[in-house]
Order: C-alpha cells, then sequence, then structure tokens
C-alpha cells in the first residue's frame, strides 16, 4: 500500500501546482509519476540483425531472465538507422508467439497425429536413417564408368534464413557424406 | 472564458522541473509508404493485442480500419483517379490563395530547400495515385477527452501530450464522445477476438488495462528517457518525425511551401492552425487531399469549446422553463 | 523496393528528396509506385525488349560513355568468325542442338591472334567442354588467355560493339510499344532520365528482385542491364550498379558459402563427373593460369578449402583429397530433387528454415514429393505446411492423398531463432553482419550449428569402424569445433575455419588476413577464400558496430564485406583510365602517383600498386596479367563483357524471348521461347498453350506472383504472428476494372483462378492498380497473386497457394523456375472442392487439348544448319 501524504492529496496539489484545472501534474498518479521504459528491467541488451529480408537492418534485443522482452532498431546501424519495417518491428513476437513450436514432435508412418518426443531419441533416429539412405542410394560411378563417389539418397533444402557458420557446416557434413542434393532459397 | 478549458501551457507548467518543451509528431504523408511498421513497433512496445478481424477490410490495403483501443497508428490507404487528383490540386490551390493559416504561403527562403537547381516545373497530372497516411492521436491543444474525464485519468503531460492513466480510469467512457477525432476507446474483452471461425485460441494474447480508456500515450515511457515514439523510431522513411512542437509545425510549413513550389498544391497541413477547432494539435500532418479523404475531421472542434456559450444557452433555456413551469402552474390553477 | 525492402528505401527516399528521379517499372502498382516519380507498368515477361530498347536507344544515338566503353569493356573486342547472330538465325544463336536443345558455345568465342590457332578452335573442342550451368563457378568457364584481338576504332563489324548495334537494332521504342505495352512517350521518359543522369558527374542505379530472376531465362534479364550500365558507364562507381535487392537474411551468403549443388564455397564449382577427374582439371577448368584476374589462382582457393575440410587427410600425394568430393552428373537443383522423389528414389528430405509446400513453384509436385519420401525432418520456429502437409493439405481435401497412406516419417524439430544463436548474416549487398546472442534456446529448440554439428557427430559414429573407402571423407573430416554447456558449437571457431589459417610454418594456426595469402601447396586451409579476412589479426571483423553516425558514407568499420571489406565492387571503373576520379562529384578511389597506389573512400578493387598506365604482359596470367586499365579484375580479360563470349548457356547477348506460356508470339523472331530453358514435360507439370497455338483461348489471362511488405515469403515468419496476419489476413487477386467486367468478379468478392497445374481462389480486389495493356495487337489482362498464403491449420491465417497454379520450367543458367508470367483462366466465386477441383482443372486441360509435350517444345523456328566458317574462307 503506498504511503499516502497529505501534501499529495489532489485538491493540495492542484491548488500548491499551477494547474488551476487539475489536468495536468496535479492529477498525476504513483504509477505514472514512476513511469520508466519497460527496457529498463533488462539485463541484457545485444546487437543483433534483423531475421527478415536481405537488407539487414540492425536490431537492439532486450532481454531480461533469459528472455527477450524487447526488439528495436538499432541506431548504429549505418544501414537501417534505427528503422525496422512491419516484419522486422514484429520479431519479438518471431521470438516470443504463442504459435511457435518448441518441442520435438514425430508423426509416424500412417498416423493421424503427431506425438510429443525426445529430441535425443529423435537425433538418433535422423542419423540413423540417414545412414542408412547414404548406403542405399550411393553411386560408385556414373553411367559412364567415371567415379561420382556419392548417394542420392538424402536431400537438403534451406540456408537463406540462417547463418554462414551453419551454411558451412551443412555443405561440408554433406559433401563428405557424398550427398550432392542441398539447394536453398537462393535457387527459388 | 477559456479558463473553463485546459491550458495546455499551464498544465505543463505545473509539471515544475519535469516540465519539457512540448513534443509532437510531424507526419509526412507525401512520403509514407504505407508499411505499417509504425502500427506494428506501436503494438510491440505497447503490449497492445492483435485486433483485427482475420478478414480483408474491403479498403486497399487497409486491414486496420481505425484508431482504437488496441491500435494506436493506422495507416489509411488511398486509390483515387485523376478527376479526383485534379480536384485535391485545385482544393489546395484556392487554400494557398487563400493563406489558410494551417498552410501558409511557400516562405522565400525555403522553397529551394535542399533541392535546388530541381525542374520545378509542375508535374502532369498523374493517372492515378495510391495515397498512404499515418494517423495517431491527436494530442490536441485543447482536447476534449482530457477536458470531459470526470476521474483525472486523463491528464496533460509534462511533454504537453495527452495521457490515460490506467490505474485511475474507470472505464467510464466519457472521453470517447469527447474527442473530436474518434480516436480514444474503451477496451473491451469483445473486440480483441478474431470474428472468424479460424481457431484461434491457440494465439489468445493476454492484454493489461481491460475496461478502461486506451489511446496513444505518446510513448510517455519512452520519451520520460529521452527516447524518440516506437512509431517514429522505426518508421524506415521518416514519414512521421518527432521532436519539439515549434519545431515540428515549422519543418511542416517548410515541407508544404516545398511542394507548392514544385507544382504539388494539394499539399496542405493538417492540425498546424493555433486557431482550429481544437486550438491545433500535437500532431501534424502533412496532406495530399481533403482531410476527410483520410477519414479525418474537417473542422474538428473540441467540445468543451462551446461549453461557455453552451452555458449561457442553458441559462436562458433554463429561465425560460421556469417560466413556462410558473406559466404552466398559473394556467393549471385556473382550471 | 519500397513493398519488400521499406528500410532499405529510406535511402531512396533521401536521394529524391535530394532530387533524383526515382522511376518504377513494375507490371504492378506497388507502394513504391506510389511515391516513385514515375510508375511505368509493362507486361510480366517483356523486361529484355525494353532494355534492349534502351541499349539500342544508346547506342544510336552515340550516348555511350565513350572513354569507359573503350577502356572498360570488351566493345573493341574481335569474336570469332564463326559466331552467328540472332538477327541471322531466325532467333537462334550459331551452335544450337536441335536434338538436345542446348547451345554449343565455342563459335560465342572471342577471336584468336594466329591463324593456326583459329583453324584449330572450332570443332576442335570436345562434347563435353560444352558449357553446362551447373560446371562453373561465379567466373564462368575460362578463357584460354587474355591476348585478344581489338578493333580501337570499334567499327570492325565483328567487334563487340559493332555486334551490340546490330543485335539490338529491331528493339525500338515501337517494338517496345508493341511487346510490353509501354508507350513511346514513357519509354522516351526513360531513355531520356536514364541517359542524362549518367556519364563523369552522374550516376544511375538499377535496383531489382526476382522480378528479373523469376523467368525461363531471369539471368540474362539481369544481362541486358549490365549491358546498358556497362554502355552508360555505370559500373564500379558509386551510385550506379546494378543492385540485387534480396529477399533473405542471409540469402546473399547461402550462396556464397553455399547450400547449393552446383557450388562449394567462394563460388568454385563442384566438380562434374568425367570432367574433372584430377584437382588440376578441376581447377584448370575455372580458370587458365594463362587468363587474367583472380580466377587464375583457383588452385590455392580449392586446395586451402580441402584442408579446411579434410585437415591432415588432403595433401600432395593424394591431389589434397580431390576423390573426395563427390560428382555432379547435371544437374540436381532442387526441382530435380522433387522428381526423384516422386521416382521414389530419395529416402530422407531435411527442410532447414523453408516452406517449399507454400513457397516453390507447383505446389502440388512439392506435396506430393513429400508423401514419396521414407523421411521428413523440419526445422522451423512453428508447424509449417510443409510439416503438416499430410494431415491438413489440399491434396487431403481433394482426397489425393489420405493420411492413413502416407508412410513418410516427419521429424519436426524445432528451430533457435535469431536472438537464440550467434552467428553471421550477410545482406545483400555482401555485406557480413555478426549477431550476437541474447538468450538460450527455449525447451528443444536448437541452432543449426547444433544440430547438423550433432548429427556429423552422430553419423560418424556410426561409421567410426568402417574400412569402407565410402566412409573415408566422413572419418577424416575436420569436425572438432569446441563446444559450450548447451552443446552449442562455437560459431566463431567455424568462422574461423572459413577465414582460413597457415597450416604450417612459423605462423601455423595464424588467420590469414587476405586471399591473396593462399597457396596451392597445402600450407594454407580456408573454408571460403572470398571471406578470408573476416577474421584477420584473429578479430571477428564482422562483428565491428563502430556506429554509422562516426563514418563517412562508406562506413567501412561497420562489420566486414567480402571480399577484403569491398564495399563498391569494380571500384577501379570509379576513376578515369590516368586514375583520377571522373569527377569531383563522384570520386570513389582514385590513384596517388605521389605513394604509387590505388586510394580513396574504399578499398580498392584492383593490385593496389597496379599504376594506370601499366600495360598487360601478353606471356602473364592471373594478377599480374592485368593492365592498369583492366578493372574487371574477375573476368578473364579485365574487361566489362557486352557480350559474354562463355559462361551462359542461352546466347552471349541477351535476347528476347516470350515466357513459356505467353497470350503473344513473339514479336521480334519466328523462335518464340528461350530455345535452350530446362523444361520438366511431365503430367503434373502441364502447360497452357502460347498464342496462335489451339486452345491458348482457355488461359486467356497473365498472372504474375509476388510478395507483400506485411508478409514473408512463404509466410513461415509471418502467417504465425499475430502482429503481421491481422495486416494482410487474406489471399486476394488484384485486377483492373475493366478485367472485373469482362470476367464478371466483383470487388471484394470471390474469384477462382485456373492454370493448367491447379486451381485456387482468392479475394478480389478491384482496382485501378492494376490496367490492362495492348500488346502483341490485343488486350493483355495480368492477374497479381501475393504468395504467402498456405493451406494448414496451425497459422494464424491460412488461404490457397499461388505457387500451386505455376509451372515448372528453368532458367538453364541457373535452375530457376519463373514465377512472373504464366498463364490462366479468372471466374466468378469460390472454386469447387475434393473431387470437383481436380475436374474443373481438367475439363480446362481437356479444353486446350494440352499433353505433356504442349510448351516444351523448345526449337519453335526453322533453324538454318549454321554455315560452318572453316578456314578456306579466310
Amino acid at each position: 500500500m503506498a504511503r499516502i501524504t497529505p501534501l499529495e492529496w489532489p485538491v493540495l496539489r492542484q491548488l500548491r501546482s499551477r494547474d488551476s484545472t487539475g489536468r495536468g501534474a496535479a492529477v498525476t498518479s504513483r504509477k505514472t509519476r514512476r513511469t520508466a521504459p519497460r527496457t529498463d528491467d533488462a539485463d541484457t541488451v545485444v546487437q543483433s540483425i534483423c531475421p527478415y529480408c536481405a537488407v539487414g537492418c540492425g536490431q537492439k534485443v532486450f532481454a531480461k531472465d533469459d528472455r527477450v522482452i524487447h526488439i528495436e532498431g538499432d541506431p548504429d546501424s549505418p544501414i537501417s538507422r534505427g528503422r525496422l519495417c512491419p516484419k522486422g518491428a514484429a520479431s519479438e513476437q518471431l521470438v516470443n508467439s504463442s504459435g511457435r513450436q518448441t518441442t520435438v514432435l514425430y508423426r509416424a508412418p500412417r498416423s493421424h497425429d503427431w506425438e510429443e518426443f525426445d529430441r535425443d531419441r529423435a537425433l538418433d533416429m535422423i542419423a540413423d536413417r540417414f545412414v542408412e539412405a547414404r548406403r542405399r542410394h550411393w553411386e560408385d560411378e556414373d553411367e559412364h564408368g567415371n567415379p561420382v563417389n556419392r548417394t542420392m539418397g538424402v536431400a537438403s533444402l534451406g540456408g537463406a534464413t540462417i547463418d554462414n557458420e551453419e551454411n558451412y557446416l551443412i555443405k561440408k557434413l554433406f559433401s563428405a557424406a557424398g550427398a550432392v542434393q542441398i539447394e536453398n532459397q537462393a535457387r527459388i | 472564458m477559456r479558463s473553463l478549458t485546459e491550458d495546455p501551457a499551464r498544465s505543463a507548467e505545473a509539471h515544475g522541473e519535469r516540465a519539457q518543451e512540448r513534443k509532437s509528431f510531424f507526419t509526412d504523408t507525401s512520403i509514407c509508404i504505407g508499411c505499417k511498421a509504425c502500427e506494428v513497433a506501436c503494438k510491440e512496445w505497447n503490449g497492445n493485442p492483435q485486433d483485427g478481424d482475420l478478414e480483408l477490410l474491403e479498403s486497399s490495403y487497409d486491414n486496420t480500419g481505425s484508431l482504437g483501443a488496441n491500435t494506436w497508428r493506422h495507416v489509411a490507404f488511398v486509390e483515387q483517379d485523376q478527376e479526383r487528383i485534379q480536384t485535391a490540386r485545385e482544393s489546395g490551390r484556392k487554400l494557398v490563395s487563400l493563406g489558410m493559416p494551417g498552410v501558409g504561403p511557400p516562405s522565400s527562403s525555403g522553397a529551394s530547400g535542399p533541392s535546388g537547381g530541381r525542374d520545378t516545373t509542375p508535374p502532369d497530372t498523374a493517372e492515378f495515385r495510391w495515397l498512404m497516411s499515418s494517423d495517431v492521436c491527436k494530442h490536441c491543444t485543447h482536447a476534449g477527452c482530457l477536458d470531459v474525464c470526470p476521474t483525472g485519468a486523463l491528464y496533460r503531460t509534462e511533454f504537453g501530450t495527452v495521457k490515460v492513466q490506467e490505474d485511475i480510469c474507470n472505464g467510464c467512457g466519457t472521453c470517447v464522445g469527447g474527442c473530436p477525432f474518434g480516436v480514444i476507446e474503451r477496451r473491451d474483452e469483445g473486440i480483441i477476438r478474431a470474428k472468424t471461425e479460424r481457431n484461434q485460441s491457440r494465439y489468445a494474447q493476454e492484454i493489461a488495462n481491460e475496461g478502461t480508456a486506451n489511446k496513444c500515450t505518446f510513448c510517455h515511457d519512452r520519451l520520460v528517457d529521452g527516447q524518440t515514439p516506437a512509431c517514429a523510431q522505426t518508421c524506415p522513411t521518416t514519414s512521421i518525425k518527432f521532436g519539439e512542437h515549434t519545431d515540428m509545425v515549422h519543418q511542416a510549413r517548410e515541407r508544404v511551401a516545398h511542394l507548392h513550389s514544385e507544382g504539388m498544391t494539394e499539399a496542405r497541413l493538417y492540425g498546424a492552425n493555433p486557431q482550429d477547432g481544437v486550438g491545433g494539435t500535437g500532431s501534424v500532418f502533412l496532406l495530399l487531399d481533403e482531410p476527410e479523404v483520410y477519414g479525418l475531421p474537417p473542422d474538428p472542434r473540441v467540445p468543451t469549446k462551446d461549453l461557455p456559450r453552451m452555458y449561457k444557452h442553458t441559462v436562458v433555456a433554463a429561465a425560460g422553463m421556469l417560466a413556462a413551469v410558473g406559466a404552466s402552474f398559473a394556467w393549471g390553477g385556473r382550471r | 523496393m519500397a513493398e519488400c525492402h521499406p528500410v532499405g528505401f529510406q535511402w531512396v527516399t533521401e536521394a529524391q528528396q535530394r532530387g533524383a528521379r526515382v522511376i518504377h517499372i513494375d507490371p504492378r502498382f506497388t507502394r513504391t509506385s506510389a511515391v516513385a516519380d514515375k510508375h511505368v507498368a509493362l507486361r510480366a515477361g517483356s523486361d529484355i525488349v525494353l532494355l534492349g530498347a534502351l541499349i539500342n536507344y544508346v547506342l544510336s544515338n552515340d550516348l555511350h560513355f565513350d572513354e569507359y566503353v573503350r577502356h572498360y569493356t570488351n566493345a573493341a573486342t574481335i569474336v570469332s568468325e564463326d559466331y552467328q547472330d540472332t538477327e541471322d538465325l531466325n532467333g537462334l544463336f550459331s551452335g544450337y542442338d536441335p536434338q538436345k536443345g542446348t547451345y554449343d558455345a565455342t563459335s560465342w568465342s572471342y577471336a584468336s591472334r594466329g591463324d593456326e590457332e583459329k583453324v584449330e578452335e572450332p570443332g576442335t573442342e570436345p562434347e563435353s567442354d560444352v558449357a553446362e550451368p551447373d560446371e562453373y563457378g561465379a567466373g564462368g568457364p575460362s578463357l584460354r588467355h587474355a591476348d585478344v584481338e581489338r578493333d580501337d576504332s570499334l567499327q570492325d563489324p565483328r567487334s563487340v560493339f559493332q555486334l551490340l548495334k546490330r543485335h539490338y537494332r529491331r528493339y525500338t521504342p515501337e517494338m517496345v510499344e508493341e511487346t510490353c505495352g509501354i508507350s513511346a512517350e514513357d519509354f522516351h521518359h526513360l531513355a531520356e532520365s536514364i541517359t542524362k543522369n549518367s556519364g563523369r558527374e552522374r550516376t544511375t542505379a538499377f535496383c531489382y528482385a526476382v522480378g528479373w530472376t523469376q523467368h525461363a531465362q531471369g539471368a540474362q534479364f539481369i544481362r541486358t542491364a549490365a549491358v546498358l550500365q556497362l554502355l552508360l558507364g555505370n559500373m564500379g562507381r558509386p551510385g550506379g550498379g546494378i543492385v540485387a535487392l534480396r529477399g533473405h537474411a542471409t540469402i546473399q551468403g547461402s550462396t556464397d558459402i553455399p547450400t547449393l549443388f552446383n557450388l562449394l564455397p567462394g563460388y568454385l564449382p563442384m566438380p562434374e563427373a568425367g570432367q574433372h577427374d584430377s584437382l588440376e582439371d578441376f581447377t584448370g577448368a575455372i580458370g587458365s593460369k594463362l587468363q587474367k584476374g583472380f580466377w587464375a589462382n583457383a588452385d590455392a582457393y580449392t586446395v586451402s578449402l580441402l584442408k579446411a575440410w579434410f585437415g591432415d587427410a588432403a595433401h600432395a600425394g593424394n591431389d589434397y583429397a580431390f576423390e573426395y568430393l563427390p560428382r555432379l552428373t547435371g544437374a540436381h537443383g532442387t526441382y530435380q530433387t522433387v522428381e526423384r522423389m516422386l521416382r521414389d528414389e530419395l529416402d530422407g528430405y531435411f527442410l532447414v528454415g523453408q516452406n517449399p509446400a507454400v513457397g516453390s513453384a507447383n505446389g502440388k509436385m512439392q506435396r506430393m514429393g513429400m508423401s514419396h519420401l521414407k523421411w521428413l525432418v523440419v526445422r522451423d520456429f512453428s508447424l509449417i505446411e510443409s510439416a503438416t502437409w499430410w494431415k491438413d493439405g489440399p491434396e487431403i481435401e481433394s482426397g489425393e492423398l489420405r493420411t492413413e497412406d502416407i508412410d513418410t516419417e516427419v521429424f519436426f524439430m524445432p528451430a533457435a531463432n535469431h536472438t537464440e544463436k550467434a552467428g553471421s548474416f550477410t545482406q545483400t549487398q555482401r555485406l557480413v553482419q555478426w549477431r550476437h546472442q541474447a538468450v538460450t534456446p527455449p525447451d528443444d529448440a536448437q541452432s543449426e550449428l547444433e544440430f547438423f554439428h550433432e548429427l556429423g557427430r552422430r553419423i560418424r559414429a556410426r561409421v567410426a569402424d568402417s574400412s569402407d573407402p565410402r566412409d573415408r571423407p566422413l572419418l577424416d573430416l575436420t569436425w572438432d569445433y569446441p563446444t559450450d554447456e548447451h552443446g552449442e558449437p562455437d560459431p566463431e571457431s567455424v568462422l574461423r575455419e572459413i577465414n582460413g589459417y597457415y597450416v604450417d610454418g612459423p605462423d601455423a594456426g595464424t588467420p590469414l588476413s587476405a586471399f591473396t595469402q593462399m597457396r596451392a601447396d597445402g600450407s594454407t586451409a580456408g573454408g571460403c577464400w572470398i571471406y578470408t579476412g573476416i577474421f584477420a589479426d584473429g578479430v571477428n571483423q564482422a562483428a565491428r558496430r563502430r556506429p554509422g553516425h562516426e563514418q563517412d558514407e562508406t562506413a567501412a568499420e561497420w562489420a566486414w564485406a567480402w571480399p577484403a571489406n569491398r564495399r563498391i565492387l569494380y571500384n577501379r571503373a570509379s576513376a578515369d583510365p590516368e586514375g583520377r576520379p571522373w569527377s569531383e562529384r563522384k570520386k570513389h578511389i582514385w590513384w596517388d602517383q605521389e605513394n604509387g597506389r590505388w586510394t580513396g573512400r574504399d578499398v580498392p578493387d584492383f593490385p593496389e600498386t597496379l599504376a594506370p598506365g601499366t600495360k598487360s604482359h601478353p606471356d602473364a596470367g592471373g594478377p599480374d596479367a592485368l593492365a592498369g586499365d583492366d578493372p574487371f579484375i574477375m573476368q578473364a580479360d579485365g574487361k566489362g563483357w557486352l557480350f559474354a563470349p562463355n559462361g551462359l548457356v542461352d546466347g552471349p547477348m541477351p535476347t528476347h524471348y516470350e515466357p513459356p506460356e505467353s497470350p503473344i508470339s513473339n514479336p521480334l523472331y519466328a523462335q518464340q521461347s528461350n530455345p535452350a530453358r530446362i523444361t520438366l514435360p511431365r503430367s503434373d507439370n502441364l502447360l497452357a498453350p502460347s498464342a496462335a497455338q489451339h486452345g491458348s483461348e482457355v488461359y486467356p489471362h497473365v498472372f504474375t506472383t509476388y510478395r507483400l511488405t506485411e508478409h514473408h515469403t512463404a509466410g513461415g515468419m509471418s502467417r504465425f504472428l499475430p502482429y503481421l496476419s491481422e495486416l494482410q489476413p487474406e489471399m486476394f487477386c488484384e485486377v483492373s476494372p475493366e478485367f472485373a467486367e469482362l470476367v464478371g468478379i466483383e470487388n471484394y468478392g470471390w474469384a477462382t483462378i485456373i492454370s493448367p497445374r491447379s486451381a485456387i481462389e482468392a479475394r478480389v480486389l478491384v482496382t485501378d492498380r492494376v490496367r490492362a495493356l495492348t500488346a502483341g495487337g490485343r488486350r493483355i489482362h495480368q492477374v497479381g497473386l501475393p504468395y504467402h498464403w498456405g493451406t494448414g491449420t496451425d497459422a494464424v491465417v491460412e488461404g490457397d497457394a499461388a505457387n500451386d497454379l505455376l509451372g515448372i520450367t528453368l532458367d538453364p543458367n541457373v535452375q530457376i523456375q519463373g514465377s512472373k508470367a504464366a498463364q490462366c483462366d479468372v471466374i466468378p466465386g469460390r472454386r469447387p472442392r475434393g473431387q470437383a477441383l481436380l475436374d474443373l482443372v481438367e475439363n480446362y486441360r481437356k479444353r486446350a487439348g494440352i499433353t505433356v509435350d504442349t510448351g516444351n517444345q523448345k526449337l519453335t523456328a526453322p533453324y538454318p544448319e549454321p554455315q560452318t566458317t572453316t578456314s578456306e574462307e579466310d
């Protein structure tokens, strides 16, 4: 309960201040007088880049207790000068939208539904299937007898929205595994 | 009789040491690209819920419709043919020749501006144009909502802007009728649910301040920290400018003069005239057609402006009523 | 640009306020048009006619930047006598093989000095040397050497300059009016605006996006602009260029460090079976040691890459493990992969932030293809349509698929987003910007880095004991990235590897600071040569964040641009041949005579001390062969190519062909469509008959697909967000009032759009923003379709997908599909459901008499046997 001091009574404040009609300072609530940006609560602010188009606008990401609480344009960026389009401005919702799926789901053959699934188990199953598909569709030579040293059993699509480092690992791993069917939005 | 309405200068002054120069928006619709970043940045910063019906509003690319309890920036889209453009140019030209205070004559110094040497022959009238304009609370000099608020929830901030204190507001809704622009609205549960049949339960958003009046706060919680309001900060083309009121009005006048010098007589200012029905606004607009075209009232008047006159009428009427009642008794007595 | 890159558009707005004129050329009137000084509507797919007419306008009025053109382009170079133009061959070039539907580019080469070579060259190239699009990196195949024949008067009829003039002479304003639907008045406005704004004092920029790339000859659209910009002297200069506005945060990065079938990092090609059997064959095909410029060092880049990947297992004794790399046999692009799925030849498919069920052409083929998979891994933020097609996709509704019959296992693996991991994005101007991590990913969400690193570990563990040589590359792979307590590999350790380092010697382990330090002897390693320098001095240069307002307009200390932090490519061209800025207004880099080096506002994109007057040594190769006036240092002759002697598979000069589905006959040539386009003739990929063919009237209207500001591509990052969904909640089509009346549809009512692939429904926006055009002597109606919506139940908003209407025909250079001009019919009302929908589509096909051959005949003009020029004629 807020401590009430007689001097803070609105009528007295109205008389004390020059707010004769009682529409300004005289009527401010305690909460109003303590207004501060909600980002003041942030324990982390990092410089980031917008994940949508390729303009590459700077973002400031505010987080508190390991949760993103706000994202806005980074005025330091010589590209965007602090501005964001509606998509960039919505990117806090990209992080926190209730429509986001943050747990692993698995759909068994012929099943009508998803089931919740353990991530580690899913990774093992994917690795098993990768190795099997790789062997099953392995090609040593093409039809003319030229060495090709590859598998046609596994393919990948995507890369334009992830990081350079991530694309690098995908290309490196797939190439070493002999998988050539790697593609991303740049072809589309 | 000004004393019956709030005086922003004095209200601001009453903030004492906290008082600041009055802050304003200047929304230059001639460079608005209709991206709606302002709408989203506003909602994100203020935690306002999605409130559209998730159906086309049948209004070009506008699916927001109007300002309301949950939408504090709204971008209007107006498609116009050549005839309408011509009309706008003519009506604007008349304003110029009338020397309307809100429009202001082209200033001789500012006209050449940064683009001196540019081809200044009037452009051919395009066959078609698509106007976009981001609307917002006007933060009027004489604010109807504030004047009629019985609880003191609405108040004039130290920045000269008008804000609802949601912890005081009791949701009586008086302010809704007090706003000549139809901006302020009570937030209730009904308006945040999409009317479509799609299953939206997953996306239901928690909302604050239900049952209270809601409108643009001018990002008061950013201003106190010296920050720019979310809409102005995000605006890609600086169509929404933010700054001290006098500077905003000055920039607006320079810009309109510049456009006039290029033959775009359709350009005119809205809200820059301190003599208008709300004493000018804290959100100044450069429009390219009549205000009605953008859904703005052509001659907004703060309801309380007429209070003194209304009181006079009321006194006369009351006297008349008393006389009539007396007369009726007198007449009735004769029966 | 305002529509899809709003924040980038702030610079256009600012330029406009300083007097720049902005002209928007687009079939569609967008938010960009609304603020442009002028909007010019054109018929979708007719861009080469317009750009070609601008070239013709420049050449016939002598408006080219003469000094620039003479010194910096190949205008003076003499082309082989065997070359024959489209003007001579009914719209085809010499070298076409009607059986294969491909070109042999040999006759397009430069004439060589010395008769013996000239005699030797034609016909002696083995068949397999014909350029295949997937064979070459960005540099294209090498020229044998840089010693070319020139006519500096530009008068020789075989000079590039004269060939260009002749090639475009029929691209007139009248032809523009006839083909593009653009009035002569508008054309002249455009032509005058561009030419008056080019030269020493001024530059003009072309900004484009997929409106140019998504055509069956998209690469040639951009080539046409390149030719025009070279003629006007707008390349390598501030305010000039051809500015690609790319659409994803790091789509540039995913091309540089490619997740693409045909490329290795840094635009090195993937090796092709039978052609690149040895490392020497491979690097020699990329860049001859005798050609000019930096591609001559392809061996150093390749060996460094192999060292980065395979460490000590890559050594001189085994060609640096070159044989570990898998080989291509033609194209293995995303659409070919879908065909393999449908043939049950693919078991597993990873989708990484990509939603092909909505975002790829011919959505039905995509979804049906996925239903043939054994397993599918979807890594995304939400349950996108590509993750849920098996239960709520359009084929479930139509009855073509039944959930209980679909054997595909689907793994949904939640992805960490941009705030939950650190890493770099490369934006559209090649600027690599590092993102810092703000929070840890929630629940099971993980980064791609962690997922693929972990997957790699598990795969390697499964073959750990293998003695099968096939598993050697996996086991020899360098895969020991340090991880944090959550299992996340250190992304900077990956960036260090990409940058490269010294393998041995006193500096072993030290990061390289420039790709010129790379060697072909195994002493250096580096994962992507063009990114070398990003970790110079052991510092993550991409993370540099000196505020823009503290820097000049180049802002060289904000992040890092490849290559070598250069912000404008080929910027040697910003100075005149003597090394002086073309003008004070447009100065960028220049020759500092006193200090004997290039200097200025950018990192010079030129050997730093190569003086302007330096002549090329005829016997030298590589960077040492560059002359002082060879600004285009990646080109084999150091010049900007008005005529491309190699590198393109469908012609050395851009030529207008109609889209594979077109309402009109090609007004320029008897050849209707790109004769080298890649077709997929299949019963699930049928094409509408084009003009003058029986049945073309069944699909009389053009449709084009595009984006809106409020959404992002296939909606995976926008339709799942309430704030964006409410701004554009429903799928719609945009049509002109004239068209609405013609087909009887009402504003904001419903329409059904039918193509030979499918039929979709959309709300109708009748608007003056869409105009009917007159072209090919008839009234052309264009229907605009945003492609963001898809059918599912998890997004905030859903709707029919425009991509379901598109067929797949590919550009032969880059294998990108045409998405911008196809044929349809439009009828009022919502589409039928279930079998009735399939019947509707089938009835249309029958009425049009469509077969799998329709629209897939490549050669449609008599092709005279090219006269083989023999040595006797000389």
